[in-house]
């Protein structure tokens, strides 16, 4: 499904990838844990296309290749990120987002678009999913929405996109326990054979309740440690210190990364 | 960010889709402003005495006056004695059915989407079509006539209701108002008018469709809407004009008159040719629009100002009668490089009178736009209240933005406030609904409809989506 070679990236000079090699299978669920720093927002962007960083290495998911492709392109060929950060766009109502988000994939891969009338019935199926009320979809894009309300519309918005990989990038941070479990159990139910799934985040805490195929450390824009979901329980109680002291002792002369988010 | 700014550029130069020009037979005076000129109006429309007095008062007027310089407008100067004041297609200008439409005129109204065939027309909307300086044919008055509203091109009213136009007619802007009300008072060749019963509600949107088409004209409508005592209408206008590299003057007076409990809504699509991206051609608008507020009466001005190369216009609402409320909405896009100095004025005159001001301004490629506007509360106007918003939207480096609001407070007892802002559209804002799927230049439509949302939504509904629509075709290639 994903794979994912020699990847590196930097802004400005600065490198903050520094060949990244991963490969998802369909249906999986794989967890990118990693100090701050190490990159894995940056990772997140780097395959979503995101302006401003320059980019090597290869990125492909079901054989096209996208690093060549523009964001929307990315967007129609299946590739669908979480945001940290979901931007308000104030204003535009969210209803009237999502149906664009989705006709405009659908149009890209030469699909009908979808009527109003047939869309509020796709919409409606998906709040269930992140227990929202009707009233959420008539409200401008995460414009005064709390923090766990912009985390349960991201979950929203990829039930409706229905991704062949989704990348959610701490979608943990800033939830409570019942926001957590909310957006923990939409997930759950997205998983499926043929979607892929790549869940960043800081805490352990998130694992419990996504249980992922495998945990892979990040560190210094390399993935240096992999292994099945044991791996975040030793990290939980060590941290990332072994891999920080001692993995990597072969590149010392490497810039700490600072710039990304 | 260049990426952005190289998509912006391409929307700001997108290309005006009503810049197509018909070939109609024209009665076109010979350029030249004098006091036969006006004589010459008056006889060609048949006028009664009085009136070509008013119009000779005028000219008088506008002799001794001098343009206006005080708005934020570059404008190159205007030979006003080059231009025609007269141009009229010259079949019959006044039909008595839709299928009397000379076939080019229908044509032309119909590629501008706004069909005049019967079995075409908006359902609930009436249009008064005017070409050049005559108004060739209104739609549904006699559904109207039933509910008593008359609704009629200027010409008529003045033929047919003389005492109802000359009792109102200035009573709101007055002949020497301003040296451009005053040049339309003197010149002012048709228009509409619209009155309405007391305790009538209008059963139907009343509208008025302006099209500039001959060249090297000017065009100075009319328009006078009175609502007696307890009644509702609401009104809307649009305006586009053949794409020309000379710029055409465009000097239009609105008087509205609301009566006790009284409500008028004015909307306005004004999308005049915005000239080339070098600021060649286009509509000089210079309009003076203003509403007089009886007792507990409302008026409300809603604009979207998308086009023409100046644009110069503060439609405005004399607070007249206690409790009375004035209202203006308005959305203003300034690119290419077009300027803009719009905004409104609030006179509060009776106790306990309600304003408020929404403005929505967008500057895209070299494009400036001022919002001006003045919040006056006199001595008489005990608890009166005003509430401003400005906002502004800057697309790209070389546009601007200016808010420029003037209050003068007289009563102790008033409450005025006022917010601005200024922003731009981020680029997270776009990655974020490109990451989506949408393609920058929908993102950014989108995100720029969202900004005028609050105005959009005080449209009638045919017009909103027209609106949205315009936005996004103005600022085609503009957007980052």
């Amino acid at each position: 499904m994903l794979h994912v070679k020699n990847l590196t990236a930097s802004i400005g000079g600065t490198p903050i990838l520094n060949g990244l090699d991963l490969d998802v299978g369909s249906g999986e669920v794989h967890a990118i844990m990693g100090p701050n720093g190490s990159g894995k927002s940056t990772f997140a962007h780097a395959l979503a296309g995101r302006d401003g960083y320059e980019i090597a290495g290869t990125a492909t998911l079901d054989g096209v290749d996208l690093l060549d492709m523009e964001p929307e392109a990315r967007a129609a060929a299946g590739v669908f990120v979480g945001f940290q950060y979901p931007v308000e766009i104030p204003g535009v109502n969210n209803m009237y987002f999502l149906r664009t988000a989705l006709n405009s994939v659908r149009r890209a891969r030469g699909e009908t678009e979808i009527g109003a009338r047939d869309f509020l019935s796709i919409a409606q199926e998906a709040m269930d999913l992140v227990e929202m009320k009707e009233g959420f979809l008539y409200r401008a894009v995460n414009a005064g929405f709390s923090g766990g309300e912009k985390k349960r519309n991201e979950i929203l918005q990829m039930a409706v996109m229905e991704p062949l990989l989704a990348v959610l990038d701490e979608t943990d941070s800033g939830l409570d326990i019942d926001a957590l479990r909310i957006v923990a159990s939409g997930v759950n139910a997205l998983r499926g054979p043929e979607r892929s799934m790549i869940v960043i985040t800081h805490y352990q805490r998130l694992l419990d309740y996504i249980k992922p195929d495998f945990v892979h450390v990040l560190v210094d824009g390399r993935i240096v440690k992999s292994g099945d979901h044991t791996l975040a329980l030793h990290l939980e109680d060590h941290g990332y210190a072994d891999f920080v002291n001692h993995d990597l002792d072969d590149a010392p002369e490497r810039p700490l990364s600072g710039a990304t988010r | 960010m260049s990426e952005t700014l190289r998509e912006i550029k391409e929307m700001t130069d997108a290309s005006y889709e009503y810049g197509f020009s018909t070939d109609l037979e024209t009665d076109i005076a010979p350029p030249g402003l004098t006091e036969d000129t006006v004589r010459l109006i008056s006889a060609k429309k048949d006028e009664p005495e009085w009136l070509l007095d008013w119009r000779l008062k005028a000219f008088e007027a506008w002799k001794s006056m001098d343009e206006p310089d005080w708005a934020k407008l570059e404008i190159k100067p205007i030979d006003y004695q080059a231009l025609s004041y007269w141009a009229a297609p010259t079949s019959k200008p006044v039909l008595d059915s839709m299928d009397d439409v000379d076939p080019d005129i229908r044509d032309m109204f119909d590629k501008l989407g706004i069909p005049l065939h019967e079995q075409k027309m908006l359902s609930n909307v009436a249009v008064d079509a005017i070409v050049d300086s005559v108004s060739v044919v209104t739609t549904f008055k006699e559904t109207l006539a039933e509910a008593g509203v008359i609704f009629c091109s200027f010409s008529e009213a003045v033929r047919d209701h003389p005492d109802l136009v000359r009792e109102h007619l200035g009573s709101v802007v007055p002949v020497r108002d301003n040296f451009f009300a005053a040049l339309n008072s003197a010149v002012f060749s048709d228009g509409s008018f619209c009155y309405i019963p007391a305790g009538v509600r209008c059963p139907m949107e009343l509208s008025t469709y302006f099209r500039i088409n001959a060249m090297n004209t000017g065009q100075f409508e009319r328009t006078l809407i009175v609502a007696e005592d307890d009644s509702h209408v609401s009104y809307l206008e649009g305006c586009t004009a053949p794409q020309r590299d000379e710029n055409q003057l465009h000097a239009a007076v609105v008087e509205l008159v609301a009566k006790d409990r009284s409500e008028i809504k004015y909307s306005t699509v004004q999308n005049w040719y915005p000239g080339d991206e070098n600021g060649l051609g286009g509509i000089y608008n210079f309009v003076t629009k203003r509403g007089r507020a009886h007792t507990d009466a409302k008026i409300s001005w809603t604009q979207v100002e998308t086009g023409s190369a100046i644009t110069w216009k503060y439609p405005s609402v004399i607070l007249q009668g206690d409790r009375s409320v004035g209202e203006f909405y308005s959305v203003a896009l300034s690119s290419k490089r077009q300027q803009a100095d719009t905004g409104t004025k609030m006179i509060h005159i009776g106790a306990d009178t309600t304003s408020s001001i929404i403005s929505k301004g967008i500057s895209a490629a070299h494009g400036q736009n001022t919002y001006r506007g003045l919040v006056k509360v006199l001595r008489s106007a005990k608890n009166a209240r005003n509430y401003t918003q400005c906002d502004s939207l800057l697309l790209g480096p070389d546009c601007g933005a200016h808010t420029i609001p003037y209050i003068e407070v007289k009563n102790p007892t008033a409450r005025v406030e006022h917010e601005a802002s200024t922003s731009t559209v981020g680029e997270d804002q776009l990655y974020y609904c490109r990451q989506r799927g949408m393609t920058e230049e929908d993102a950014m439509s989108m995100i720029v409809n969202g900004f005028c949302r609050e105005v959009f939504d005080e449209l009638p509904m045919e017009f909103a989506v027209e609106a949205g629509r315009l936005l996004s075709v103005s600022l085609e290639g503009s957007v980052g």
